[in-house]
C-alpha cells in the first residue's frame, strides 16, 4: 500500500513539474507561428477549404523567399498546429497552449464566429494581433472596444445583406429582374438566422415584397418541400441564408423543381470551387456569399501558388482574405519587428499591400473594404458587389438550369 | 453526528487537498490554470453524474442539456442580474427540468431513461433555436471581467460542494435507499422505498450541478450559441470520465478525469492531427484492461497489499 501511494505521488508530482516547468527558451531563429482551427467537427469542412491551406501556402511562401523580414534579418517561419475538435473550450486550451508553452511569436485567428470570440479574451491577455477573418457580426464595435488588438476582415453581416439588396435593386433598375417578388429562406442556425433578421427590413425598404419566408433546421436532408413552396409563390428571385450542405441541397432542388427566377441566391459554400464542379453549367448565374475579382494579377498569382502548394483551387471569398490576413502581419512584423503590442498598432495605423487591393482598418478595426455578392459566370465565380473593391462584374441574369 | 478515526482522517486529507488545488491560481501559471478549470469542470461533471448513476446504475446522456441551460441562464441574464444569482438560479432550473425528466422517465427502466436523456440536450438546442428564429435573437455574447481565476476558484468552491454533498448523501438514508434500487430495484420496492421518488430526488442534484456548471463557465466561452452549447460530446466525456474512475466511490471520477485530461492534453498538443484516433485507442484499453476503472484497481492494489502483508 505504501509503495501504490508514493509511486501515484511520484507520477503526480512528475506530471506536475513537467506541465509547471516553463518551456525551454531556445534562442532561435525560427518565428513561431500559432494556428488554431478545426481539424475535426462541423466546421472542419469548411476549414480545410478557407484556413488551413492558406496557412499552409503562406508559410511555404516566406520559407520560399528565405523567412519573414525581421529587424533587418529574416528568419524563417515555424507552425504549430493544433486541432480544436469546433468546440471552444479546446480553443481556449490551445491559445493558452501556444502562447505558454510553445511560446508562439503570433497566432493566426481561429476559424468560425463563436471559436474566434472565444479566443478573443486570450488574444488580448497575451497581446496577440487578432486578424479574424471568418468571424462576420454585427458586433464590431463592441468586441473591437473591449479587444483592442481584434480586426475584422470580412466584413458585417448587415453589409452582407445590404449587397444582395443591392444586386436585386440594380437588377431591377436595368429591367433583368422584372417584378419586385422575394422568396427567402434560411438556415435556422446562428448566421443563417443573423442574416435573415437583418434581411426582412433591408428588403422591405427597398420595396421587395417577400413572398415566402420560411426556415429549415440544420442539417435537413430532404429539401424538396421547402423548394416546392418557394416555386409555389412565385417569386422573381430567391434568396437562401444558407450553409454548405444545404447551399448544395437547396441548387439540386431547385434544378429538379425548375425553378424560374431571374436572380437565384444562396449564401455559405456557393464561392467553394466544389461548387461550380458540381453543377457545372446549371451553376451559371448563380449567385453567392463573398465574391473575388479573378482577373486582377495578384489574385492570378495567389491562385496558381495555391494550387501548386496545396492541390486545390482557393474559394471565391475567405480564402483570399486569410491570405491577406497573414500578408497584413508579415507586413507588420517588417515594418516594426516581434513587439506583438507594436504590431497591433501598426496593423491599427498603416495600408497593407494584400491580394485583395490595398487593405486598412477603420476606428472600429474593421475592414471597409470588402467583397459581399459573386456569381457564377461561364465556370468563373467572379465578383459582382463590393463596398470598395475594384474589378466587380456586371450581374447576369440567372436562365435556366441547364 | 458523530465521525469515526478514519472519517477525521478524511475530513483532514480532503480539507488539505481543498487548499493545494484552491490556491492553484496563486502559484500555477496561466497553462496550469487553464488546465485546472478542465479538471474542476469535467470533476464537477462526472462527480454528480456518479452521484446518480453510480447507485442507480442509470446511464444519463443529459449532461450537455443541463450545462446548456445554464450557459443560457447567464447569457440572458448576465447584463441585468449579479452574477451570483444567475448560477444559482441554473441550478433551479436545471433541478426543475431534471425533475420532469425523471417523473417522466425514472420509472421505466434503464433503456428508455438512456434514450431520453440522449435526446433531451437536442430537444433544448432544438427549442432555443427556434426562439432564436422566431425572434431574430443572434448568439448571446457574454462579455465579463471574469478572470480565469475568479472561474477555476467559483468550479472548486462547486466541486467542494458537490463532494459535501455526495458525502451526505451516502450517510443518509437516501443514499441507503440508492444502494438498494441500485442491487435490486424490485426488493427495494417491497421494503416500501419509494424508488421513484429516491432516483428523481438524486437526479436534480445531479441536473441542477451540471447547470450551475455552465452557468459558471459561460464567461469563458465568450460567445453562446445552441450548437457550442449544447454538444452532445460533453455528455460522453463526462460518462466515459466517470466510468473510467469508477462510480461506486465518490473519489473514483475525479481519478478518471484528472489523468483523462492530461491524456488528452498530451495528445492533442502532440498529435494535432490524430487526435481522435488516439482518443479511440485510448479508449480501447481502458476498456480492456481497466473495466472497473482507476478506483477498482486502487482497491484491489490495496487489499492486494494488505494480504501480503498478513502473510
Amino acid at each position: 500500500m505504501k509503495m501504490n501511494r508514493r509511486t501515484a505521488l511520484k507520477l503526480g508530482a512528475a506530471s506536475t513539474a513537467a506541465l509547471a516547468a516553463p518551456s525551454i527558451v531556445v534562442a532561435s531563429d525560427m518565428v513561431k507561428i500559432g494556428a488554431v482551427a478545426p481539424k475535426t467537427g462541423p466546421l472542419a469542412g469548411g476549414a480545410t477549404v478557407t484556413q488551413w491551406p492558406n496557412i499552409a501556402l503562406w508559410a511555404n511562401q516566406v520559407n520560399a523567399k528565405g523567412g519573414l523580414m525581421v529587424d533587418g534579418g529574416q528568419k524563417m517561419v515555424e507552425v504549430i498546429e493544433y486541432d480544436d475538435q469546433t468546440n471552444p473550450g479546446e480553443t481556449i486550451k490551445a491559445v493558452q497552449r501556444l502562447a505558454t508553452q510553445d511560446n508562439a511569436d503570433f497566432i493566426v485567428a481561429p476559424y468560425g464566429t463563436g471559436l474566434n470570440i472565444a479566443a478573443a479574451p486570450l488574444f488580448d491577455r497575451y497581446n496577440y494581433p487578432h486578424l479574424a477573418v471568418s468571424a462576420i457580426t454585427d458586433q464590431i464595435e463592441d468586441l473591437s472596444s473591449q479587444f483592442g488588438g481584434m480586426f475584422f476582415l470580412l466584413g458585417s453581416t448587415t453589409a452582407f445583406v445590404q449587397g444582395v439588396v443591392d444586386v436585386l435593386q440594380g437588377m431591377q433598375a436595368e429591367g433583368s429582374l422584372t417584378g419586385n417578388k422575394v422568396a427567402m429562406v434560411n438556415v435556422a442556425d446562428a448566421f443563417g438566422i443573423e442574416l435573415a433578421t437583418a434581411a426582412r427590413p433591408l428588403f422591405e425598404a427597398a420595396g421587395f415584397e417577400i413572398v415566402y419566408d420560411t426556415s429549415y433546421p440544420l442539417g435537413t436532408q430532404d429539401l424538396s418541400p421547402v423548394m416546392k413552396a418557394a416555386k409555389a409563390a412565385e417569386p422573381n428571385a430567391f434568396v437562401a441564408w444558407s450553409y454548405p450542405p444545404d447551399t448544395f441541397g437547396l441548387t439540386e432542388q431547385a434544378i429538379i423543381e425548375d425553378l424560374q427566377v431571374e436572380a437565384y441566391y444562396t449564401a455559405v459554400a456557393t464561392c467553394f470551387p466544389a461548387f461550380g464542379g458540381r453543377f457545372g453549367a446549371a451553376a451559371n448565374g448563380i449567385l453567392g456569399a463573398g465574391g473575388v475579382n479573378p482577373d486582377s494579377d495578384k489574385f492570378k498569382a495567389y491562385a496558381a501558388a495555391h494550387m501548386e502548394v496545396t492541390g486545390n483551387a482557393p474559394d471565391g471569398w475567405a480564402s483570399a482574405t486569410t491570405y491577406a490576413s497573414l500578408q497584413v502581419l508579415e507586413q507588420s512584423i517588417a515594418a516594426v519587428g516581434m513587439d506583438r503590442e507594436a504590431v497591433v498598432e501598426h496593423v491599427k495605423a498603416s495600408t497593407f499591400d494584400t491580394v485583395l487591393g490595398d487593405m486598412n482598418f477603420n476606428a472600429n478595426n474593421a475592414n471597409e473594404r470588402f467583397w459581399t455578392v459573386g456569381q457564377w459566370q461561364n465556370g468563373v465565380y467572379q465578383g459582382v458587389a463590393e463596398t470598395g473593391r475594384e474589378g466587380a462584374k456586371p450581374v447576369m441574369v440567372k436562365q435556366g438550369w441547364a | 453526528m458523530s465521525l469515526t478515526g478514519k472519517e477525521i482522517q478524511g475530513v483532514i486529507l480532503a480539507a488539505i487537498a481543498l487548499l493545494v488545488v484552491g490556491a492553484l491560481p496563486y502559484y500555477g501559471s496561466d497553462y496550469l490554470l487553464s488546465l485546472g478549470i478542465t479538471i474542476a469542470m469535467f470533476t464537477v461533471l462526472a462527480t454528480s453524474w456518479a452521484l446518480f448513476s453510480g447507485p442507480t446504475h442509470y446511464i444519463s446522456l443529459a449532461t450537455a442539456a443541463f450545462f446548456g441551460l445554464g450557459t443560457y441562464t447567464t447569457g440572458l441574464g448576465f447584463e441585468s442580474l449579479p452574477f451570483w444569482s444567475l448560477v444559482l438560479m441554473a441550478g433551479a432550473l436545471g433541478a426543475v427540468l431534471a425533475a420532469l425528466v425523471g417523473l417522466a422517465t425514472l420509472r421505466l427502466s434503464g433503456v428508455y431513461f438512456v434514450i431520453f436523456t440522449l435526446g433531451l440536450a437536442e430537444l433544448i438546442r432544438q427549442l432555443i433555436t427556434w426562439g432564436q428564429n422566431m425572434t431574430g435573437q443572434k448568439g448571446l455574447y457574454v462579455l465579463t471581467d471574469f478572470t480565469e481565476g475568479n472561474l477555476y476558484m467559483m468550479l472548486v468552491a462547486l466541486a467542494s460542494a458537490v463532494f459535501l454533498v455526495g458525502w451526505l448523501i451516502g450517510r443518509s438514508r437516501l443514499g441507503f435507499a440508492l444502494r438498494i434500487i441500485g442491487d435490486d430495484e424490485t426488493v427495494a420496492a417491497h421494503s416500501g422505498i419509494n424508488t421513484a421518488q429516491a432516483k428523481v430526488l438524486l437526479f436534480m442534484v445531479s441536473g441542477a450541478v451540471a447547470a450551475m456548471t455552465g452557468a459558471i463557465l459561460a464567461p469563458r466561452y465568450v460567445y453562446i450559441e445552441p450548437a457550442l452549447a449544447f454538444t452532445p460530446l460533453l455528455s460522453f466525456q463526462v460518462v466515459i470520465m466517470a466510468l473510467l474512475g469508477g462510480v461506486h466511490r465518490l473519489w473514483g471520477p475525479i481519478v478518471g478525469v484528472i489523468p483523462f485530461t492530461l491524456i488528452l492534453e498530451t495528445i492533442s498538443a502532440n498529435f494535432p492531427n490524430q487526435v481522435t484516433l488516439f482518443i479511440g485507442i485510448v479508449f480501447l484499453i481502458i476498456v480492456y484492461f481497466i473495466p472497473r476503472g482507476f478506483a477498482g484497481l486502487i482497491e484491489q492494489a490495496r487489499s492486494w497489499s494488505q494480504s501480503e502483508s498478513m502473510a
